[in-house]
């Protein structure tokens, strides 16, 4: 290319070149790093998404062994009305023979009077092996230990949601939630 | 230029086995590094980058936004709303793009009048000019559509307009006004296609630049002289660092200023009616487009007469596409070999005319064609009676109360049976709608006298090259042993 030689350019002013290369530089990355924060940030949850990541749940019109289903922010939740031989089946496990050791009353959270109200148990629907839904009591499949089937690789949950068999590595998550008087429950992710 | 040689050397194993399969680094290093350019190029010469960047700008933010936004009457104004209260910096992004499409404008504006005053659109540079035309054509087609998204009051009857010229066409123009709407109104599947369009248009803009700067680069840039590089060594720096710089220094300015409206005006160029929901049943009472299409605008209602067998309506929508369309046609209507209108005093001065009636036209665009352009003016009393032959006859009262007891007056001094009436009217006045008509004559006439002033005009002397012009300039200044560049 065109060859700028000395004598052309004996009177450039190396300040003022240097200003404009570290100003434009600057206003550049910066800029540039100012709009990638931008441009990531805005895949995270919406305001309102966040906003909608929790439900208040009548829970005094499922009838004894049955449930019913509620979607959270999209996830599936199980809110189980066990019968009294579901309780005594769930009490009755060795803890120390399960995947994911957990008492029965790990699994329920209290009412604001401190007791605890065994005959409901609140659980994520997710199945913890690949995320497929489990059946349960409405779909006429509770698998062997009388609480979830999943069917996509063979999971089965007991009376208090833990896995007992197959591939799932974990119980059924107990979601945060609290009751908000003995018929509303508050659950949220 | 085209004839420059290649000066790319592969330093390593790598680059040499590269550059004999695919030579992209040389194409690079000829096209964007080395690229010969004259070195008198002054500040309007980086609007060309500036657009580059606008484009990127819309197309990232579009993107971005297309992530969040959701085609449908229902849905559309909530999910933008949405965007501007709940998406993380959804407000930031909304009003980038928005205001980017006025930047965008504004740039392209400056660009083309950049190209009309040194006459970058003559011989050899007819493609390049009639590409950026191209560019020009889809950018309204692109910001028209994208306007509709939002789908506010503004969104909804200005599309109703805009698609409405399409129905002024004689015989098939209802059936393709129906063909665009998918409908016999603009609904649901109206903004479904328009969205599918509005994210598709950017791409074509970007793949028709990437033939404006192929076509840049055969005869290269243009410059203030309007004189050809005739010695690429003395007249020609490369395009890295110099102009790399240069652009990039202006770019940094220009989004200085964008960055004003985004966060200190956001909503100054658009209109508050597109914060209310489309709503079919009621148009706002003064709908007028963005900005950008104004002078247009004021074009397409200058119209208002029947030329023998062609309604008003029609011929406004041909005034308005040949405003355009005399683009396209412009480097062969310019007779005038001399290039820059720095040499062409007489041309000079109707160029600055132009700008003007451009800038004037859109205030035109903006005004109601019925306003007084020098204020409104007041009122004129007006007595009418039947006299005694049973001629209507009428006299007029003209001041402020006075005149109302004198036209009382005279009523009263009437014989009865002459049925006397008083009413004000109007008075007389130069409106908008005869500026905007002046104007598009006006306009239309630059293009005209392009033509014929290139036969008569005398120009001044033309520097014989590059050099001796930046030479010559410099003179006074560094009249010593170093010649400035
Ligand atoms: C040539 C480049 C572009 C121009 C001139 C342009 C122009 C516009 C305009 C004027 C609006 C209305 C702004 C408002 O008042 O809200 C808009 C909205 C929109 N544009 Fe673009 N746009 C461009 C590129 C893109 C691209 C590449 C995409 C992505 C696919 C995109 C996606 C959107 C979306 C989703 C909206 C609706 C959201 C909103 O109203 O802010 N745009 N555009
Ligand atoms: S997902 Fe439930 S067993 Fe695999």
């Amino acid at each position: 290319m065109t060859d700028h030689t000395a004598n052309e350019h004996d009177a450039v002013d190396e300040d003022r070149r240097n200003f404009i290369h570290i100003a434009t530089g600057a206003a550049a990355f910066g800029g540039t790093a100012m709009f990638a924060w931008v441009a990531v940030d805005q895949w995270n949850p919406a305001a309102d998404t966040k906003a909608a990541s929790a439900m208040d749940v009548d829970i005094s019109k499922i009838p004894a062994c049955g449930e019913i289903r509620v979607l959270i922010g999209g996830k599936p939740f199980f809110i189980r009305h066990r019968t009294a031989t579901e309780i005594s089946e769930a009490e009755a496990v060795n803890i120390s023979t399960l995947r994911d050791p957990q008492s029965d009353d790990d699994r329920l959270r209290p009412k604001p009077d401190g007791s605890l109200n065994r005959s409901i148990l609140i659980t994520s629907g997710s199945c913890t092996h690949l995320g497929c839904v489990p059946l349960g009591p409405c779909q006429g499949n509770t698998g062997d230990f009388g609480g979830w089937y999943c069917p996509c690789h063979g999971s089965h949950y007991d009376t208090s949601g833990r896995i007992r068999k197959g591939p799932a590595p974990r119980n059924l998550p107990v979601p945060d939630y609290r009751y908000l008087s003995d018929t509303v429950v508050n659950i949220s992710l | 230029m085209s004839g420059h040689e290649s000066s790319y050397e592969p330093t390593n194993a790598f680059t040499r086995w590269l550059d004999s399969r695919l030579p992209i680094i040389r194409f690079a290093q000829d096209h964007a590094m080395n690229f010969p350019t004259p070195k008198n190029l002054n500040y309007w010469w980086t609007f060309g980058g500036i657009l580059a960047v606008c484009l990127v700008v819309q197309i990232v933010t579009g993107v971005i936004l297309a992530m969040h936004y959701s085609p449908g009457v229902d849905t559309a104004f909530a999910s933008v709303e949405r965007i501007m209260r709940d998406v993380p910096y959804g407000w930031l992004l909304r009003y980038i793009h928005s205001n980017g499409a006025s930047m965008f404008f504004l740039a392209v504006y400056i660009h083309m009048f950049r190209g009309l005053y040194y006459g970058s659109y003559k011989a050899p540079r007819e493609v390049l000019w009639v590409l950026g035309c191209v560019i020009y054509l889809l950018m309204m087609a692109t910001a028209f559509l994208g306007y509709m998204l939002p789908w506010g009051q503004m969104s909804y009857h200005g599309s109703n307009v805009i698609t409405g010229l399409f129905g002024a066409i004689p015989i098939i123009g209802d059936t393709i006004h129906t063909w665009i709407m998918g409908g016999p109104s603009i609904g649901n599947q109206t903004l479904q296609r328009f969205f599918s369009l509005h994210y598709l248009l950017p791409f074509m803009i970007a793949a028709v630049v990437v033939l404006h700067v192929w076509a840049l680069h055969v005869p290269g840039n243009n410059n203030p002289t309007g004189v050809e590089v005739q010695d690429v060594e003395k007249e020609t720096v490369p395009f890295h660092p110099y102009y790399t710089v240069k652009d990039a220094f202006a770019i940094v300015l220009f989004f200085m200023m964008f960055a004003v409206f985004v966060f200190y005006a956001p909503n100054v160029l658009g209109h508050a009616d597109n914060y209310v929901q489309a709503n079919p049943l009621v148009t706002p009472s003064h709908i007028v487009p963005e900005w950008y299409f104004l002078p247009f605008y004021a074009i397409l209602r200058a119209i208002t007469f029947d030329v023998g067998p062609i309604p008003a309506k029609l011929l406004g929508v041909i005034f308005m596409f040949a405003a355009i369309a005399v683009l396209f046609l412009l480097p062969w209507m310019d007779t005038s070999k001399v290039k820059s209108m720095r040499y062409r005093p007489v041309a000079r001065q109707f160029f600055f005319g132009f700008v003007a009636t451009c800038l004037l036209l859109g205030w035109c665009g903006a005004s109601n064609p019925d306003d007084g352009v020098f204020g409104t003016p007041g009122k004129k009393l007006v007595v009418s009676y039947t006299d005694a032959g049973g001629a209507e006859i009428t006299s007029e009262y003209d001041g402020g109360g006075e005149a109302y007891l004198d036209a009382k007056k005279f009523v009263e001094s009437l014989p009865a049976g002459t049925n006397a009436s008083i009413s004000a009217v109007a008075k007389p006045t130069f409106q908008f709608r005869h500026l905007s008509l002046i104007l598009t004559f006006a306009y239309f006439g630059y293009f005209i006298l392009l033509f014929f002033v290139g036969l008569t005009e005398s120009s001044k002397a033309v520097p014989e090259s590059i050099h001796k012009s930046v030479l010559k300039r410099s003179k006074p200044s560094t009249a010593t042993a170093i010649p400035a560049e």
